[in-house]
């Protein structure tokens, strides 16, 4: 089975920061961005960012294929 | 024509074109096991996420998230928080819950669980725990159901009535077209999912008071605290959030039907390009917020916040357009209604029935029993749905607590080589135990912690604990094993 790398790991770290962890820090009113209370316009932010961390990690992910998977494509001990 | 008519021929209608999407999806293929759940393993990007999505966005985001604006307020929030960290998880374990699937062709979680820890005992301990929470989940779908129609035909159809002929629908095209249909429905159910999402969360506000902004302005000067945690509730704050969005979010993977689409996807890599896009679609759960909000400041004092969307649109719009919502809502409860029937009913056939009774059962034997369990397992819902009054997140709240216990098992199981049956087992026991004894004992939130959590980190403990304690065991993933788990 394929770890994960640590690089795609910290990116998974950021939306978990940001969305769950961080909550004394955004869970206000104010300011209100676009008409919206400010918990819920950094939560809908965190919509696409969470995407664009995955997308990294997914970039990651392919970017590390190509050399570990010729020939034996599991990479599991037999 | 008495608007009541107007909209729920409009209802029936919907979901009657639902119905029959979803037999005509069925009618080509031959349905053996392997097709009825996983559809052959042949789901490329676009059908899993449509699977996916179809069993996501439930009665829970329509009915619920908006009651519990209304209702609760700020802690609503955690639905929006652990839609969008959900897929962070499911980025880095989907992958290798499907590897293992194609390995060892495994249609269940209870399946995983045999293969990995070589027990039938534990596979049939998830699969009872599993169908167990299933029921509050499909129960959830059903009162959704039942408020849709009550409201929309102005109380002249009662909620049992109501509920009792759309899952006669329901279970007749789980019967027919098993999972295949299921993905095809969703099509037409998320198309008017995101038509309806975007007209009232949008429209309504702007009926009333010229846009979102002013909105919100408006109910932060009159009722500022409900915007924020605890909102309108003593004792749901920042602690019962993270904890709430961590119990949710490693939980959502591990609700046995959406662990059983992993399999109906073509490769691993389909997966993980799914993971990444999925979270965009959470982007019509604040739409419904805004329409709960709104609702608290429009029509204050009903008696039950689920209740707040569909009475608010029902108030706004002309008769034919509340037929329109209530049917894209009736769909949201239908196809994520017949996943989870489906999914509790092969549960119960393949890893408790064969697995534990009858060893020689043959696959077409399993299905059959599957398709009678169709029927059984509705029926429980359903009277549970007739007899209690719980509101819609509630139910989801307490399902999730059970469901995310099997984390440990599946996580460990994938990543940590020193994790032993006996761990899981044990680990497994204390933390349903646990979940069981403070629901039922009304300790949730327990010292302002969400009570599944609280369960799940003494799982994780006690599996630790005990795997480290107990003799090493070989992975049943590992190819050597495998006669082991045969026998």
């Amino acid at each position: 089975m394929t770890k994960p790398t640590t690089a795609a790991l910290l990116l998974a770290c950021i939306p978990f920061l940001a969305v769950c962890f961080s909550v004394p820090l955004w869970d206000r009113i104010d300011p209100m961005v676009l008409g919206l209370p400010f918990n819920l316009f950094w939560l809908m932010c965190w919509i696409p960012l969470t995407s664009a961390c995955l997308w990294g990690a997914y970039r990651l992910h392919a970017s590390r294929r190509p050399e570990n998977t010729p020939g034996h494509g599991e990479g599991e001990p037999e | 024509m008495k608007p009541s008519v107007v909209a729920i021929a409009i209802i029936f209608g919907i979901i009657l074109l639902g119905a029959v999407a979803g037999l005509f999806a069925g009618v080509r293929r031959k349905m053996n096991l392997e097709q009825w759940t996983v559809a052959g393993r042949g789901f490329g990007l676009i059908f899993v996420w449509l699977l996916m999505a179809g069993e996501i966005y439930t009665t829970f985001a329509f009915l619920g998230a908006s009651g519990w604006a209304y209702s609760r307020g700020g802690p609503v929030l955690y639905a929006l928080g652990y839609l969008t960290l959900a897929y962070v998880v499911s980025f880095f374990i989907l992958p290798e819950i499907w590897e293992a699937g194609r390995r060892f062709t495994l249609h269940t979680e209870a399946d995983f669980f045999l293969q990995r820890y070589g027990n039938k005992y534990l596979a049939a301990l998830v699969a009872v725990v599993g169908v167990a929470f299933i029921v509050p989940y499909l129960q959830l779908q059903l009162t959704g159901l039942g408020i849709i129609v009550e409201v929309a035909s102005f109380q002249a159809i009662s909620r049992p009535v109501a509920m009792t002929i759309a899952f006669l629908i329901v279970a007749g095209f789980v019967l027919s077209g098993g999972i295949r249909s299921v993905a095809w429905v969703s099509v037409l159910k998320d198309s008017l999912m995101l038509i309806a999402a975007f007209s009232i969360g949008i429209g309504i506000p702007y009926h009333y008071f010229g846009g979102i902004g002013p909105m919100f302005k408006a109910l932060a000067q009159t009722k500022a605290a409900h915007l924020t945690m605890p909102g309108s509730t003593a004792n749901l704050g920042h602690a019962w959030y993270i904890s709430s969005v961590l119990l949710s979010a490693l939980g959502f993977y591990m609700w046995p039907h959406a662990f059983g689409s992993v399999f109906t996807a073509r490769s691993g890599d389909t997966l993980r390009r799914n993971a990444v896009i999925m979270p965009l679609y959470g982007i019509t759960l604040p739409l419904l917020l805004f329409v709960g909000y709104t609702a608290i400041l429009v029509i204050p004092g009903l008696k039950s916040g689920d209740l707040s969307l569909l009475t608010l649109v029902r108030q706004t719009f002309p008769a034919w357009f509340l037929g329109v919502i209530g049917g894209a809502g009736a769909l949201t409860a239908m196809v994520p209604a017949a996943i989870l029937i489906l999914t509790a009913a092969t549960l119960f056939a393949k890893n408790f029935v064969r697995l534990l009774f009858r060893p020689a059962m043959k696959d077409d034997e399993v299905a059959k029993l599957a398709k009678v369990m169709v029927v059984v397992i509705t029926g429980i819902a359903l009277y549970f749905a007739v007899r209690s009054s719980t509101t819609l997140v509630a139910l989801l709240l307490l399902a999730y607590a059970g469901i995310a216990q099997f984390f440990p098992g599946v996580v460990l199981g994938l990543f940590w080589k020193r994790v032993t049956m006996t761990g899981v087992f044990a680990g497994l026991v204390t933390g349903v135990g646990i979940t069981a004894y403070l629901l039922l004992s009304k300790h949730d939130p327990f010292f302002g912690l969400n009570a599944g959590f609280v369960a799940l980190c003494a799982n994780f403990a006690v599996t630790v604990a005990a795997s480290v304690l107990t003799p090493i065991q070989v992975s049943g993933f590992e190819e050597r094993v495998e006669q082991v788990a045969a026998t």
